[in-house]
């Protein structure tokens, strides 16, 4: 294999794996500083004992999100080096601006939240949640906006002086129509992730023991399943609008994502299909009618462009060149994104029946969605992205640049590989590590709380008069 | 002050922030078997920078961004020209980061000393590669016409480099040991007093080589006179941090190890100016501020947010920093 495919499933590799910690940063954050507003408000135990129990979980997970999203703002200039010389006057201000409004926020309010139990009052500690997960909410709008510059590049100039797309009008990339739709898909998208964990987390300890921790796991379950159902509506409803602003700014996307060959009016959606091998005639499918045209135009009888005849258009107007992305990956990534997000739903509407009939959550089918409701999400969100990515090939930005011609020339694939074995090694290894350490919090049930401590000053906040005259242990310690 | 300019001594503000902060942690993950004798201490040690590495670690992840934003063709020719260095270090990032937070989650001796060894080597390398890293940024690489690196990862173990890489290594573990002294008690506070003043002497002696080699490489840079002073201040830094180490003002050792890895920053910085990577094939090739920079426009944009968020920033990192501020002794830790 040479560089390039080595940088590209490298790129695959270490972002797929990264995008599995962060919708569960971003959905678990609030959904943590919630159960905390609960606590504060009614001053009901559970609640407490909830918020540190999936607060646990949420801190397991960020120390992953972390340490792999390192990587991913070192890994432009590494394996990318030409794309980064050539978007960077445009590129590179979202992320720089992600950092010093983004991840100072998080993780100088996380350490905060994390070590300041006994240091804070109350209110500000609760206050410090809210604050580090707002913080996530800003780093997703501007990282997300320097992807839909990829999708769909606005606000710059080609600059044949200097070879390289130059920003002519910041906030046009900011309210580029991409990201406006693509923001809000991927944050209910977030939701529904660490919903399901949440719900599914909650569910495996219900069934497994209902008189352990009983009244806490309910209550995390019904918000986990509620939270699940709601992202669900706006995820699809999102996702609507996505499909119509790719058929606009990126038809290709659309036409591979139906393996639709050729221009149609009224153009159906196969719910499933059997091709031939080489995927270009299909033997056989179930489709809805007009559906296609629907999604991509909003009205049943609309026309949807054909790979064949966009093909040609592009040859056109780009040189000759195979502008049609892979198609089988783009058909089912599609197909299974949607048909494993709301298999999410399903499960939570089923959870929300059972918790209001008040039965037990028993048997092997409450089992099994327990077990599988936190990856549906998960797996749903990773679909997603690789469409996304892999539907704009051959571009790495759309019209503009060829993936091709973004790749490092001076790093050898020696070099790329060396990389990606050792990303992998030291991914695959810490991802049984977090695994083995979520199970076995999970497993471990709500905490005990320790008795409240003494407040003799009666501010809430312990001694903190800094001479470390006081002897009391801390709240939390490493 | 030309935007440019600016954007420079920005990225430079950042390097010196990020030196400051997570030079510390650095040190202390270093002295982590050395000032620890028991499990109780080696949790004193590391809840020292608990609730603050993540934070002092986003300098990082600032500057990178910064780099990239107010200057693609210096990201870019770095970046993918250090490969394999980069590449140590955020592998050793990775496996410190995660063993800071998992190393407590398990009752297991074994588990424990696992996670030791990753916050020693993962503090380790970096506190020398960020050293070497700098050093060839000073002394300069092979870079093409095309502002392509077309040297190899050895070219980049030459003998200054490598003295650079002992240098912020040294700083670092003086800065780490004196931080501990300042917030811990007990024997822990004490042998980390002991190691400041030990690692402290080697470091003076290697940063000051250090400094006057890169005079002598640096042959006709712009700013050699402002670089005297600035070097020389840091070095006096350094020595007065190291004197009130030795009578036991830990609070003023502290500013002096800041104030020297801070200012040697700046002066590393300052001989470099205007060029951000010279090159050692001709100086024709050489990136400068100008012509590795974005534009005006986006250079205009960036300097609003910063003016605007940068002293955000200050304020509630320097509030956590206060909020923490206790000493921690073995009695304050958990069963």
């Amino acid at each position: 294999m040479d560089s390039l495919n080595l940088a590209r499933w490298q790129f695959g590799i270490t972002t797929v794996y990264h995008f599995f910690f962060v919708p569960i940063t971003i959905g678990l954050g609030f959904l943590v500083a919630g159960l905390q507003t609960a606590w504060y408000r009614t001053g009901k135990e559970h609640y407490l004992r909830l918020t540190k129990f999936y607060g646990k979980l949420f801190l397991i997970n960020f120390a992953m999100g972390v340490v792999t999203g390192i990587v991913q703002e070192f890994q432009f200039g590494m394996n990318w080096s030409d794309y980064s010389r050539f978007v960077g006057d445009i590129f590179g201000a979202p992320l720089a601006i992600e950092g010093l409004l983004a991840f100072f926020l998080e993780s100088t309010f996380l350490g905060l939240w994390i070590f300041g139990w006994d240091r804070l009052p109350k209110k500000v500690h609760l206050a410090t949640i809210w604050t580090a997960a707002s913080g996530t909410l800003l780093s997703a709008y501007f990282i997300l906006a320097a992807n839909s510059f990829m999708q769909n590049p606005v606000g710059y100039e080609y600059n044949p002086a200097t070879g390289r797309a130059e920003l002519t009008d910041f906030w046009a990339m900011l309210t580029n129509k991409v990201v406006l739709v693509t923001f809000p898909h991927t944050i209910a998208a977030a939701f529904l992730t660490a919903g399901g964990l949440m719900l599914g987390v909650a569910m495996w300890n219900l069934r497994r023991n209902p008189s352990k921790d009983g009244e806490g796991f309910r209550a995390a379950a019904q918000l986990g399943a509620w939270v699940v159902v709601a992202a669900a509506v706006v995820v699809a409803l999102t996702g609507d609008q996505q499909a119509k602003v790719m058929t606009e700014v990126q038809p290709m996307k659309m036409a591979a994502a139906e393996a639709q060959y050729d221009t149609k009016d009224s153009a159906s959606f196969s719910i499933f299909s059997v091709g031939t091998p080489d995927g270009k005639e299909e033997t056989f499918a179930i489709r809805v009618p007009g559906l296609l045209s629907f999604l991509a135009t909003g009205s049943f009888d609309g026309t949807v462009e054909g790979i064949n005849d966009l093909q040609t258009a592009y040859e056109a107007k780009y040189g000759p060149g195979d502008y049609t992305p892979n198609v089988a990956v783009t058909y089912w990534t599609f197909r299974f994104m949607i048909g494993i997000g709301m298999l999410a739903a399903v499960v939570a509407l089923f959870a929300l029946w059972r918790l209001r009939k008040h039965r037990q959550m028993r048997g092997r089918l409450v089992w099994w969605m327990a077990v599988t409701v936190p990856l549906m999400g998960l797996f749903a969100n990773s679909l997603g992205w690789i469409f996304t990515e892999m539907g704009r090939q051959p571009w790495i930005v759309f019209g503009l640049m060829p993936t091709s011609a973004g790749v490092s020339p001076n790093v050898s694939a020696g070099e790329v590989l060396t990389t990606m074995i050792g990303f992998t090694l030291v991914y695959g290894l810490l991802a049984v590590v977090e695994v083995k350490l979520l199970l076995k919090t999970i497993r471990g049930g709500l905490p005990e709380l320790p008795a409240e401590p003494t407040d003799s000053d009666g501010d809430g906040t312990g001694d903190g008069d800094g001479t470390g005259s006081d002897d009391r242990p801390l709240a939390f310690a490493y | 002050m030309e935007l440019t300019t600016l954007w420079f001594i920005l990225i430079a503000v950042l390097w010196m922030g990020y030196f400051v902060l997570e030079g510390f942690d650095f040190g202390v993950g270093v002295l982590l078997p050395v000032v620890a004798r028991d499990d109780r201490e080696r949790r004193v040690v590391i809840n020292t920078i608990g609730p603050l590495w993540d934070g002092n670690e986003v300098w990082l992840l600032v500057a990178g961004g910064a780099t990239f934003a107010a200057f693609p063709e210096w990201y870019a020719t770095l970046f993918s020209g250090f490969y394999l260095a980069l590449f140590l270090i955020l592998v050793s990032l990775i496996i410190r980061n995660v063993a800071f937070e998992y190393r407590g989650k398990r009752d297991s001796d074994n588990w424990r000393a696992w996670w030791d060894r990753a916050i020693i080597v993962g503090s380790f390398l970096p506190a020398l590669l960020w050293g070497v890293a700098f050093g060839n940024i000073v002394r300069g690489v092979k870079i093409d016409a095309d502002k392509e690196f077309v040297g190899s990862f050895f070219d980049l173990l030459n003998p200054y480099a490598l003295l650079g890489g002992l240098v912020t290594l040294s700083l670092f573990v003086t800065h780490g040991a004196v931080f501990l002294s300042l917030k811990t008690l007990g024997d822990v506070r004490e042998r980390a007093r002991a190691m400041a003043l030990k690692v402290g002497l080697v470091a003076a002696a290697l940063a000051v080589g250090f400094l006057v080699w890169t005079f002598a490489e640096r042959d006709g840079a712009e700013h050699r006179g402002w670089f005297v002073v600035l070097a020389g201040l840091a070095a006096a830094g350094l020595v007065g941090g190291l004197a009130a180490a030795w009578k036991g003002h830990e609070g003023w050792a502290f500013v002096g190890t800041a104030t020297a890895l801070a200012l040697a920053v700046a002066a590393l910085f300052t001989v470099l100016f205007p060029e951000v990577m010279p090159s050692t094939l001709s100086p024709d090739y050489s990136l400068t501020t100008t012509s590795a920079s974005s534009t005006h426009n986006t250079l205009t944009v960036m300097t609003w947010v910063a003016v605007i968020f940068t002293p955000l920033v200050l304020l509630y990192q320097g509030w956590s920093f206060y909020v923490f501020r206790k000493r921690i002794g073995v009695q304050h830790i958990p069963a």
